[in-house]
């Protein structure tokens, strides 16, 4: 899987590290629900540092989209939903 | 649906857009590459807006720190004639700039992060643009317009996702240096209109002509001073006369003789 975080490039990486994301993405999932800057700030910046510890870093010349993508580090709620459109919601 | 997965498809939704305007589709190879290089005179030239807006910021931080220690100069100055009334009033005055420059220094380190921030972006979506050149020989040469389709559109979706988050960075990148040259404005006008100027600097700045008006009277004093004195001060007065520096000159050139 290539994951992308924004402003910093892509990383690749195998199921097993995977797995490991997807709970810490659960938890920003559940960031992204409530208000608290804080509490996504810290959630947010989990699954980050998740992504570059369990990944490689994707050659930087090569041509390839994202499975995922994840908003830069210091993106705030405010921000996170702007990028996902005005109702914050992408069908499907 | 996770945040991950929801950006990730907007990011799609965008590329296929670009991609159903196509009619031959190797004609998008080549759209796409005008675009990518549109693109990457896009970057540089903001790269180049966010330096030029962060050396403004330093030149006025650099305003600021010399109005400060001048004022300290001053309220240095006031303390040694027991002036205590003007020393305090320079140094308030000081605190009020420390506050403006720490202030900018907060916004300097800012406009230093998106200035790094776009430089590697640039780089990144450099290094893609050549590669899609590569590519982009290589599929009109090999393949026909029916096989191509599919690695046109990996290709093209691939570097549409790159400048996606490089039109990111852009934006953030200009939305702060806006935010600068406003607040850098601000400054300026209040420099220009001689709010904080006349604070502490001109020959109108009250301090300065308190100061002015004691020195003159203790400078005449000293220089009387001195010439009842006579030769005496005027040897610890910095003034390096030929008489005195002329055998400093012979031992120097003696040492590095020494040396050779």
């Amino acid at each position: 899987m290539i994951v992308r975080i924004l402003g910093e490039g892509q990383y690749d990486l195998d199921e097993a590290g995977m797995a490991k994301l997807n709970e810490l993405d659960a938890a920003v999932e559940a960031a992204c629900q409530g208000t608290d800057e804080t509490v996504f700030e810290a959630a947010l910046a989990a699954l980050l540092d998740g992504v570059r510890s369990l990944g490689t870093a994707h050659p930087v010349d090569a041509i390839d989209s994202s499975d995922l993508i994840l908003p830069g580090p210091g993106s705030t709620l405010a921000e996170v939903s702007e990028m996902l459109g005005d109702e914050g919601l992408i069908p499907g | 649906m996770s945040v991950m997965k929801r950006l990730s498809l907007v990011f799609k939704a965008k590329a296929n857009k670009a991609l159903d305007k196509a009619e031959d589709p190797r004609e998008v190879l080549d759209y796409s590459y005008q675009k990518q290089l549109q693109m990457l005179q896009q970057v540089r030239r903001g790269v180049a807006d966010v330096a030029t807006s962060r050396k403004r910021v330093e030149l006025q931080i650099n305003g600021l720190k010399q109005q400060s220690d001048k004022l300290t100069q001053q309220a240095q100055k006031a303390i040694e004639m027991n002036r205590e009334d003007l020393a305090r009033e320079a140094l308030t005055r000081k605190s009020g700039l420390t506050s403006q420059i720490n202030d900018l220094s907060t916004q300097l380190a800012t406009l230093q992060g998106e200035e790094e921030k776009l430089t590697l972006a640039q780089q990144r979506l450099q290094a893609k643009v050549e590669s899609f050149r590569t590519k982009k020989e290589t599929i009109k040469a090999t393949y026909t317009a029916a096989e191509a389709q599919t690695r046109i559109n990996e290709a093209v979706s691939g570097i549409g996702e790159e400048m996606g988050d490089v039109g990111l960075a852009m934006q953030r990148a200009e939305d702060k240096t806006l935010e600068m040259q406003a607040r850098a404005g601000a400054v300026d006008e209040l420099l220009a209109s001689g709010a904080l100027d006349d604070l502490t600097a001109g020959p109108t700045d009250d301090i300065t002509r308190q100061l002015d008006a004691l020195s003159s009277t203790s400078d005449v004093e000293a220089e009387l001073a001195a010439l009842k004195g006579l030769s005496s001060p005027q040897q610890t007065q910095a003034l390096p006369g030929a008489d005195t520096s002329s055998p400093v000159i012979d031992v120097d050139a003696t040492e590095k003789k020494a040396e050779q």
